[in-house]
């Protein structure tokens, strides 16, 4: 399992067009050595789940520009347990107020990393995470 | 390429300086840097073949530009009431937000659409949405800009059967949408149908509008927003061109004359970056698409050579770190704005790194453009940086480098083939990506963010307040519509609708119809969906 590089799903739910972060990151975590999947834009949480399970990534990094995160995240970390995926990592970046951070930690949601994050932190968070 | 580069020597002097277009800034310019330079053939008066100074010979004297603040929000009774607001102001023209539902054609009471009724701007199901977003709105003196693209063929029916119904004649009103899905697929994301048909909708509102509303511009082409997704200032210009000729060479198989129909194409283009880097950027388009114009494409009529523009400061430039220092990034880019001989000027407010703009913020945005059209003498001459020989020299490399791309583009086949391969959506990002980690790494300065950091408390992200309350008021009257409306007469015009879709005739006339039978977006847009499918978007990693 050591040796197995890290496989993560960059997705952007809803009907929000803006993924210049979601691919940016995208290329940054590349970049440090994970094999990275886009699902593309206007994605519905089963869509996303969907292609979790069929990528068997070990991350789900959702990309939230819109300020839905809260009702996205609930129905996500809803559908997750429903579908015994826990053992997926669930991270989440875009435009998330820092008030709202603890909200979506008490969701089960392990990392959020709001716009201007420097890479290393999601880089490190999730290398770490993943065993 | 990807990011300006300032290399230092150990005094900290600046050695060299290569800006994101590639281009070598050398510390002193003169004489000989124009040696080459003929003013007949590369510069031309103002109002005069090229166009590089400018497309109207008198321009600010005869006729200041005009000024557009995004707005629209929520329902369309608020909708009108900050359009109303905003023309107290001395606002010249409306520049209309759509909800995401309405940008996707969904109706707001689709499931899709939940959470997202009102949030990003108006929400539209039907024509008493526009109906009552322009009631009391002189539209025969003021230009609206509609953005929207994948269903921009709807809402300029929309608007033309509002327009009919406050008895405004269809030669004076001048509508604007945006209507650019190409670069949708490149950046902003709100497509719908694949490339080759979405082309053809584009076509169809071109043609249509060059007889119906010839006042009306049917397509405003975004290298604003490829920009903001990544590209370098070269690229955004030859991707709007590229883009730009897609379009053309579309409506001239239809057997329409170059000159019909190009005097109405505009363009909606970017400020952020390097000041000079700018100005050189927009006098090199304007040269570069007048001879498009000219030798390519034949064009007689010196209008189809103008390269008309909103050239508009970019939000991609604003910091959420030390908010108010956009006040004073946005009056930089207003400045370069009027230098570069923009027709119409908009500025992102202060506040958008974190929020919708408040009415304050969208005010100061406004008062910064009248601030130097009334006070800092730029109405006085036109083109007052023209002959300088930094500015000349470097409006020349632009032009180089913006056909370098557009070469590019060309060798793969032209733009609706680069984005249906990703060619240009893997560019763009990668660029994005550059920049990206060349701020992290503070090799790009920026302030606020890597340089001249204060331990300020952040300013915390707002988020625009999601109103469920509008959302159900919305809902409610799109019921209403769908009860009262006669349904028979919905099911024979969309029917209609249907034919000519299949017949790949054009749509124009027969959405009209549709429309003021007042279908539904959803409605009209699933008629496109049946028949057209939907875009995939291709992988690019």
């Amino acid at each position: 399992m050591k040796d197995k590089r890290i496989r993560v799903l960059v997705a952007k739910p809803g009907l929000d067009g803006h993924d210049r972060g979601a691919k940016v990151i995208a290329q940054a975590l590349r970049d440090a050595g994970m094999e990275v999947v886009y699902t593309g834009l206007h994605q519905t949480i089963d869509q996303i789940l969907n292609a979790a399970i069929q990528e068997d990534v070990d991350v789900i990094g959702l990309s939230i520009l819109s300020g839905a995160h809260i009702p996205l995240c609930e129905k996500l970390m809803g559908r997750m347990r429903e579908e015994d995926l826990s053992d997926i990592l669930v991270v989440v970046g875009g435009v998330i107020p820092k008030r709202d951070i603890q909200k979506l930690k008490g969701m089960g949601i392990k990392g959020v990393f709001p716009g201007g994050t420097p890479f290393a932190e999601p880089i490190r968070f999730i290398r770490e995470s993943v065993k | 390429m990807g990011v300006a580069t300032y290399i230092k020597n150990e005094k900290g002097e600046i050695g060299e300086v290569i800006l994101q277009s590639g281009i070598k800034v050398k510390p002193v310019y003169g004489p000989e840097d124009l040696a080459d330079l003929d003013y007949e053939k590369d510069l031309g008066n103002p109002g005069e073949y090229p166009f590089t100074r400018g497309i109207h010979p008198g321009m600010y004297r005869i006729r200041p530009w005009t000024m557009r603040q995004y707005s629209g929000f929520g329902t369309p009774y608020e909708t009108n009431e900050r359009f109303k607001f905003l023309i107290a102001h001395g606002q010249t023209g409306l520049n209309v937000a759509f909800d995401l539902p309405t940008q996707l054609g969904l109706d707001s009471d689709d499931p899709l659409a939940e959470g997202e009724v009102g949030r990003v701007g108006m929400a539209v199901d039907t024509l008493r949405d526009f109906e009552i977003a322009f009631a009391d709105i002189p539209l025969d003196r003021i230009g609206s800009g509609l953005t929207i693209n994948a269903v921009a063929s709807i809402t300029l029916a929309m608007y033309q059967a509002t327009a009919e119904g406050y008895k405004f004649a269809l030669d004076k009103i001048s509508a604007t949408p945006q209507n650019d899905i190409l670069k949708e697929m490149v950046g902003r994301g709100n497509w719908i149908f694949p490339v080759e048909p979405s082309i053809r909708l584009i076509g169809d509102t071109i043609e249509y509008s060059a007889k119906v509303m010839p006042r009306t511009n049917p397509v405003s082409v975004c290298g604003y927003h490829i920009r903001e997704s990544g590209c370098t200032p070269a690229q955004e210009i030859a991707y709007a061109f590229e883009i730009a000729m897609t379009y053309i060479d579309h409506v001239l198989q239809r057997g329409l004359d170059i000159d019909e129909f190009a005097p109405r194409i505009s363009f909606n283009l970017d400020i952020f970056g390097n000041f000079f880097e700018q100005v050189a950027k927009f006098r090199a388009a304007r040269r570069l698409w007048a001879k498009l114009l000219k030798e390519k494409y034949k064009a007689k009529n010196p209008r189809s050579m103008w390269l008309r523009g909103l050239f508009g400061g970019g939000g991609g430039g604003l910091t959420k770190q030390q908010p108010l220092n956009n006040i004073v990034r946005g009056a930089y880019y207003a400045l370069i704005s009027a230098l570069s001989g923009t027709q119409t000027m908009a500025l992102c407010s202060y506040d958008e790194a974190y929020t919708i703009p408040t009415p304050q913020a969208a005010i100061i945005s406004l008062r910064t453009m009248e601030i130097l059209l009334e006070e800092m003498g730029l109405r006085d001459t036109v083109d007052p940086l023209g002959g300088s020989y930094y500015i000349e020299s470097l409006t020349s490399q632009m032009e180089e480098r913006i056909t370098e791309e557009m070469r590019k583009v060309e060798e793969i086949g032209g733009m609706a083939r680069a984005v249906e391969t990703g060619y240009i959506q893997r560019e763009v990002a990668k660029q994005a990506y550059l920049y990206e980690k060349a701020l992290q790494e503070g090799k790009v300065h920026k302030v606020g963010v890597n340089i001249y950091k204060e331990d300020e408390e952040e300013e915390e992200v707002q988020l625009h307040e999601y109103n469920p309350d509008a959302a159900e008021v919305q809902i409610k009257s799109l019921k209403e519509v769908r009860r009262t409306r006669d349904n028979r007469k919905v099911v024979q015009t969309l029917r209609d609708l249907e034919k000519a879709v299949r017949r790949g005739e054009n749509v124009m006339p027969s959405l009209l119809e549709s429309v003021k039978a007042y279908a539904t977006m959803g409605e009209m847009t699933r008629v496109f969906r049946d028949v057209y499918g939907e875009f995939k978007e291709p992988s690019i990693f």
